[in-house]
């Protein structure tokens, strides 16, 4: 990480990620701090890149990018009012916010500060991860996979029992 | 000529702007670019001319010998066309749009093998990458079809992605066969499992007694990824005079154009890659006749991998004027009750022949 290639991408890249991510909350138009998000989801994948972990950044793209994204504008294009209103969002509680995010950020350089900078793991990474990934999930892991697998069945028989089509009310 | 391009290559990947090495990234994607500014004019010119053939027409005839000229002509007029933005139209995403979606289709270069000496970057979750990109042409089409303020537009744009992030499902999972089969997610490493004397009978295809399931399952998906006929009814023309991109002309609409083609020639590749053996011969050693020694390297490999590529958009611009459009319901039947379950008995028969058969 000592080339100062890497440190200026890793900069820039955070740059995006931090500027999309104020953009998303300061600006007032909904729809555009939607795709505002899409940029902070890429630089949060790049910054995946960075700590070597290429699977979660591509994933982190699969499932933010491809799904929740997708699903938020989707939302957002079909709530009716959008299209003529411009709808605007109020900036409410400013205090309880303000005090929280002071709170956040003390809490973060406490820690940093208290436990002497970053700290590195201890196992170093060799190999690819993806087959890594692969054996973890299988072996030692499987019965946490097995749970999610099951929430995630329930969540999706819920979603089509709740899309479906209504016959006893006509 | 050799030497000078070597030296040329050599100055350009010395060349630094402010500490980053641009000189090395712009020289990986300048054939990347090509690649997709060919299969654009090509493809565009072979589109008109398949389609004038099997309408008994003769298409383009007038510019070059047989209108082979045709598309340049076309795009020096598209450069000089007028840049319209319509006046109620969200300024912002209307532009972006475009731009979005074609970067979108394009990102997925970057992982293709088109020889044993040439990849943008060798990725060991290269395949992954490769589907998972796509998500970016999704915002794209969107920012396209809501910038333009216009109902058919934005019924365009739903639709297409309603139908992209649907067929997603069964294109990942007839691909993940293939990456089971290979053990691997890199691409280049797909393709060099697939190499041997044998030529064909060494593609992924030929390989197992199943491979053909997940293949047509990948194929039929493809089409609707990238909005192809019988799957193209986010541009019905009959209905939503051309859905997402309505209100886009000029250059904005050529880049809408560059991006279908750019990805049609990727998931093209894609299939190749993952079934058909990438930038490997297909012509096997007879006995003395080593017709597959003579057919590998790097430059037949670049050949064999863009003639693959090419022959899938044949077969995509073949199936256009041959099938109907498909309704909305049909095509959600076809993905959710048809293409879906195949794909799962696919993957688990693969799984079974790759754990029991050795």
């Amino acid at each position: 990480m000592s080339n100062p290639t890497y440190t200026v991408i890793f900069y820039l890249f955070a740059a995006i990620t931090v500027c999309s991510a104020a953009f998303v909350v300061f600006t007032r138009n909904v729809i555009y701090s939607a795709f505002s998000l899409l940029f902070t989801f890429f630089g949060v994948a790049a910054l995946y890149v960075f700590l070597s972990a290429d699977f979660i950044a591509v994933t982190q793209v699969v499932v933010y990018v491809g799904g929740i994204l997708v699903l938020l504008l989707f939302g957002v294009m079909f709530t009716n009012s959008i299209m003529q209103t411009g709808q605007k969002s109020e900036v409410t509680h400013i205090i309880p916010g303000t005090i929280l995010l002071a709170g956040i950020i003390g809490a973060l350089l406490y820690t940093f500060y208290t436990t002497h900078g970053w700290m590195p793991s201890e196992t170093t990474l060799q190999g690819s991860i993806v087959e890594r990934i692969g054996f973890e999930t299988m072996s030692r892991y499987v019965l946490p996979f097995e749970m999610v697998s099951i929430l995630l069945l329930a969540a999706l028989i819920g979603a089509a029992f709740l899309a479906r089509f209504d016959k006893s009310g006509k | 000529m050799g030497t000078n391009l070597n030296a040329w290559s050599e100055a350009l990947a010395g060349f630094y702007f402010i500490g980053l090495p641009l000189g090395l990234v712009i020289l990986a994607a300048i054939p990347l670019v090509f690649i997709a500014l060919y299969s654009l004019t090509y493809g565009v010119y072979g589109e008109r001319k398949i389609s004038a053939f099997m309408q008994d027409r003769l298409g383009p005839m007038e510019v070059g010998k047989w209108g082979i000229l045709q598309t340049i002509a076309d795009i020096l007029k598209l450069l000089q066309k007028e840049d319209i933005v319509p006046t109620s139209a969200d300024k912002f995403l209307f532009v972006i749009g475009p731009g979005v979606l074609f970067v979108g289709s394009f990102l997925a270069y970057a992982v293709l093998p088109f020889s044993s000496a040439f990849i943008g970057a060798s990725l060991n979750v290269g395949l992954f990458y490769a589907i998972g990109i796509v998500a970016l042409e999704v915002v794209g089409i969107l920012a396209a079809g809501w910038g333009s303020n216009n109902k058919w537009s934005l019924y365009g744009a739903v639709r297409s992605v309603a139908q992209i992030v649907s067929y997603e499902i069964p294109a990942a999972i007839a691909l993940l066969c293939g990456a089971m089969m290979a053990g691997t997610l890199d691409m280049q490493k797909i393709t060099m499992l697939q190499s041997g004397t044998l030529g064909f009978a060494h593609f992924f295809l030929f390989q197992s007694p199943i491979a053909w399931l997940p293949f047509i399952i990948y194929f039929i998906a493809s089409l609707a990824e990238v909005n192809r006929a019988p799957f193209d009814i986010p541009e019905a023309e009959s209905e939503l005079v051309a859905g997402y991109f309505t209100e886009y002309s000029g250059m904005k609409f050529a880049v809408i154009f560059l991006a279908e083609y750019g990805s049609m020639f990727m998931v093209s590749a894609i299939i190749s890659i993952v079934f058909l053996g990438g930038w490997n011969s297909p012509l096997p050693n007879i006995g003395s006749l080593a017709l597959n020694d003579m057919t590998s390297g790097p430059i037949w490999g670049a050949f064999w991998m863009i003639s693959k590529g090419f022959f899938f958009i044949f077969v995509h611009m073949w199936l256009r004027w041959t099938l109907p459009r498909l309704r909305v319901d049909q095509l959600m039947y076809l993905c959710w009750k048809v293409l879906t379950p195949f794909a799962f008995v696919s993957f688990v028969l693969t799984a079974i022949w790759e754990v029991y058969v050795p």
